[in-house]
């Protein structure tokens, strides 16, 4: 029976904890619920959420597990952890697929009423793990979370079928109080969320409330736990993804440059958050088109950026083949356009829901013909936010299509963000051409962009196309001499974007031998890894590319300095091949092309075979 | 921004939609007609011509924007109805032309074809259709007969055509019409309907390809053809044709028939009565289907007018009625979101 004493509260710096279950388990709203808790609380967090292509695999299945993994801590963190302290698992596949990720002696918290022989057959089980010692080195917690979550809701109105639902907002209860968390946040969110269907709204709260006081309760539980929130700068926070992050870039975009936002798009995972943000954001006048498909989601925005707006369309690889075609044409026209991708498993559908690197030279170099754009990319989720403004600033001033880069990882994982103010944000002015007087459509300003006319401006008729164009009047042409001055131009006018973007900066032992650099959504794992090595006494330097097209002017300055450059990449070797290309100096790789974000843990190792224990 | 396209009547010539660009199409294509056509109507229309926009894909029909004095986009195979809808949903207030051609529309954009008219975006659709795909040189197209030898069917085309009325009529079109190159009045009279119309207006015109597919309507809109094999649908009028108008069209169940209204059996007051906004769809796709009955004449006209709110006063309405419930948004706030704490 319930213990008189209050049980004694552990102090730990971070935590990574794994919620993993059925598809249909809840398990992604279990986990960010969980993660907007500790954000709330004042942890830093990172998170991953982790799942199958299937909405509803079957159920008990192996490859219809789907998780949620995120990492909390009272100091400064990048990553959602490299293996899980605490797993949750729902059933056993959940517990089959994620067992080899955890930490070794780590916490495991079962569901043991899922643990029956159809499930466990269904996981390939042949011997109830439970039973047979095969978890004795880990603290295992069996509770039978079905059964005390229906028999909390047994007053309740629902059908067995969603009392039985409700028992991830038990086990999430029972998070809640073994990491000495508040249940409020949670309790808002479903007042919230069920404020139309009381009973539902009860029975998860009920369950929610059962889960926290069967932890007080039972014994089996030693101690809980307590993560202090994290020292961050002085400010307002909030927890966000890095799609919504992207979405509210753009808007931002839109609103301190004064041109409407315009977004073309078709779904597509893991892309789609940023489309149904965009929609939801009317009372801004934002425009979104949910195209037929992807080439008529990007042909839709070039119409709008023709007609005088901020276009915008968003997708991931196989929508970026489809959109091909049209990219050139916005390159021909010299029209701004923002392309995000936020970069899946490839090749083909390749592995919709999981993250990878392997998009970059098809953003590059992936188009017909010389049609060279700048290409961008986001190193984390709240970096999105800042990285979006900056594609549309870019495309803006040099009329150029931008490809932003984002990933599975950041797009759909979060960490806490300092909200800027209004007045904080980047100044963007655009101006359009109103003047008769000498205009020609393709005349050029210092920078080599074209002028942008709004459509309806009077005496600025003009005509564009996909042809080439004569320089300066733009009427079509297909001399041989003015398509060599047109391909140095377009090319030019990319290169002069160098003019406008940060040096890439080094940071950790400046006068290392060894610099890890990386690119986009390995930021974090890079980081962390570097941190690690360094307080461990390893000398080490650290750059990170947001700007790979053009790079930044300092690149081979930089690069040369160092004796070994180590790259690692969510590909097998793209950047590295842009920089052999380019600056003709060997690069060491380290590629794991999994679905999976890197771990900072692969780049310790890597790196300490590369110093080979040199301090 | 309103929907509603300003027509404060402004005095335009056919001159003032000329660009002053060499027009480069065969000598004796029908596109000349076209063009030479819709630069006539365009003055009528009162509309500032800054506020015109042609948009076109990729074949012959596809060069008129050159050509055009208004502003213009010469685009990629098949997407001009794609670039149209996103200049219309940008700037609802523009009075927005697509050019194509029967490859442009119905095969290469043939999803972006079905899904404007769907949709029902506010564009002016000038389908150029020669049945032949003429800039690649004289390959079958999507509306070639079956049959017929082309360069890449040597042996004779095995495919079934569309029917470009049909297909817009079954996609939901709320204007479908037809005309021909060698009709100019006939065509002036049905490219002012279309820009009359607010939503999707489907404009075939039947054009003919002096190389690739010199006659190819001959049997049609021939001089010796025309009067007996052309159908002219006016609106509340019996269908009458034929030389003095001796024939008509008497609908016989859901099957149109060719009456002779000089053999004493039949009168004027047995034939078919054109009712362009008929609410009846089966009707709509009776006139259409007439074309794959070589023994009927072709229906030339609005074949339907369906007046229903566009997708573009869609969007608009939409973001205004948000705007009246939630007033204007605050970037300050929504940065924010629902849940934030603070670090001090």
């Amino acid at each position: 029976m319930a213990q008189e004493k209050e049980k004694e509260v552990l102090q730990l710096t971070e935590v990574t904890v794994r919620f993993a279950g059925d598809s249909g388990d809840g398990m992604q709203l279990t986990g960010s619920q969980f993660g907007d808790t500790t954000a709330l609380f004042g942890n830093d967090l990172n998170t991953f959420p982790d799942y199958p292509a299937e909405i509803r695999a079957p159920a008990g299945t192996l490859y219809g597990v789907s998780g949620f993994q995120l990492h909390f801590s009272s100091q400064d963190i990048h990553t959602p952890g490299d293996s899980p302290d605490v797993l949750v698992a729902m059933n056993p596949a959940a517990l089959k697929r994620n067992l080899a990720d955890l930490k070794r002696s780590g916490v495991i918290i079962i569901n043991t009423d899922s643990f029956d022989a159809k499930n466990l057959k269904l996981a390939n089980y042949s011997v109830n793990p439970l039973e047979d010692n095969s978890l004795s080195n880990y603290k295992v917690y069996p509770v039978p979370i079905t059964s005390l979550t229906a028999s909390a809701l047994k007053e309740s109105a629902l059908g067995k079928k969603d009392v039985e639902r409700c028992k991830n907002f038990f086990a999430l209860g029972l998070m809640y109080w073994l990491f000495n968390l508040p249940l409020d946040a949670t309790q808002l969110w479903l007042k919230n969320k069920f404020s139309k269907n009381p009973e539902i709204l009860s029975a998860n709260e009920t369950a929610l409330k059962a889960g926290y006081y069967f932890g007080d309760a039972t014994e089996i539980f030693e101690n809980r736990y307590s993560v202090e929130p994290a020292k961050l700068p002085k400010g307002t926070y909030r927890n966000i993804s890095g799609n919504e992050a992207a979405a509210l870039g753009f808007l931002a975009a839109s609103q301190i440059s004064g041109i409407p936002l315009f977004l073309g798009s078709y779904p597509i995972t893991p892309a789609t958050d940023i489309l149904q943000y965009l929609s939801g954001y009317k009372d801004f006048g934002v425009k979104t088109f949910q195209a037929e498909d992807e080439i008529a989601g990007i042909c839709s925005a070039i119409g709008a950026s023709f007609s005088g707006q901020l276009a915008i369309t968003t997708t991931s690889g196989p929508g970026v083949a489809l959109k091909t075609e049209a990219m050139g044409l916005a390159v021909m026209t010299e029209l701004p356009l923002v392309i995000i991708n936020v970069q899946r498993g490839g090749p083909s559908t390749g592995l919709p829901t999981k993250p990878e690197q392997a998009d970059l030279l098809q953003a590059v170099w992936g188009r017909n013909g010389e049609a060279p754009i700048p290409v961008i990319a986001a190193s984390s989720p709240t970096d999105c936010f800042y990285m979006a403004i900056e594609a549309c600033k870019i495309a803006v001033k040099y009329m150029t299509p931008v490809m932003l880069l984002s990933d599975g990882y950041i797009g759909q994982g979060s960490e806490p963000w300092r909200v800027p103010s209004v007045d904080e944000l980047p100044k963007f002015d655009v101006k359009f051409r109103t003047e008769k007087e000498g205009f020609a459509p393709y005349s050029r300003d210092e920078n080599l962009a074209r002028p942008w006319v709004r459509l309806g401006t009077p005496g600025l008729e003009h005509r564009i196309g996909g042809l080439e164009k004569a320089n300066i009047s733009g009427n079509v042409s297909s001399d041989p001499d003015n398509h060599d001055l047109m391909c140095k131009l377009r090319a030019q006018k990319i290169k002069n974007v160098q003019h406008d973007i940060p040096d890439l900066e080094v940071t950790g032992d400046k006068d290392a031998d060894l610099l890890v650099v990386g690119w986009g959504g390995t930021y974090g794992a890079i980081t962390e890894a570097i941190d690690r090595l360094r307080k461990d006494g390893k000398k080490v330097a650290q750059a990170h590319f947001k700007y790979l097209f053009p790079m930044p002017k300092n690149t081979k300055e930089v690069l040369t300095k160092y004796k070994t450059i180590l790259l690692p990449e969510i590909n097998l070797g793209q950047l590295a091949i842009m920089i052999r290309n380019e600056f003709l100096i060997p690069v060491e790789q380290l590629n794991l092309v999994r679905g999976l974000p890197l771990k900072s843990s692969d780049i310790e190792k890597k790196v300490l075979e590369i110093l080979g224990g040199k301090k | 921004m309103s929907n509603n396209i300003d027509t404060t009547p402004v005095k335009l010539t056919a001159k003032d939609f000329a660009s002053g660009q060499d027009v480069r199409w065969c000598p004796g294509c029908g596109d000349y007609s076209i063009l030479a056509q819709v630069q006539r109507v365009l003055p009528e229309l009162g509309i500032p011509k800054e506020n015109i926009i042609f948009i076109s894909g990729i074949g012959c029909s596809s060069r008129i924007p050159y050509y055009m004095g208004t502003y213009g986009f010469h685009s990629i195979h098949g997407r001009a109805c794609a670039i149209a809808t996103g200049v219309k949903v940008a700037r609802p207030d523009l009075s927005i032309w697509v050019a194509t051609g029967d490859g442009d529309a119905m095969s290469i954009g043939g999803n972006h074809f079905i899904h404007t008219c769907r949709k029902n975006v506010d564009l002016k659709i000038l389908m150029f259709n020669n049945r032949i795909y003429g800039l690649t040189k004289g390959q079958y197209s999507p509306t070639t007969v079956k049959g017929q030898v082309t360069k890449s069917t040597p042996y004779g085309s095995v495919d079934y055509p569309f029917n470009p009325l049909s297909l817009a009529l079954g996609s939901g079109a709320s204007f479908v019409s037809r005309t021909a190159d060698n009709d100019p009045k006939h065509m002036q009279e049905i490219i002012k309907r279309a820009a009359e119309h607010k939503g999707t207006a489907f404009v075939e015109i039947l054009q003919n390809c002096v190389i690739f597919n010199d006659g190819a309507f001959d049997y049609i809109t021939g001089k010796e053809n025309k009067a007996e094999k052309v159908l002219y649908l006016k609106d509340g009028q019996p269908m009458v044709f034929g030389k003095d108008n001796s024939q008509g069209i008497k609908l016989d169940g859901f099957t149109p028939v060719i009456i002779n209204l000089n053999d004493g059996v039949h009168s004027i007051n047995d034939c078919w009565i054109h009712d362009e906004k008929d609410t009846s769809a089966a009707r709509s796709f009776i006139l259409a289907h007439m074309t794959d009955h070589p023994e009927l004449p072709m229906p030339f006209g609005i074949i339907r007018q369906e007046l229903k709110p566009t997708y573009d006063q869609g969007v608009t309405e939409q973001i205004n009625a948000v705007i009246a419930k939630k007033g204007k948004g605050d970037l300050g706030k929504i940065l924010f979101g629902k849940n934030t704490w603070e670090v001090s």
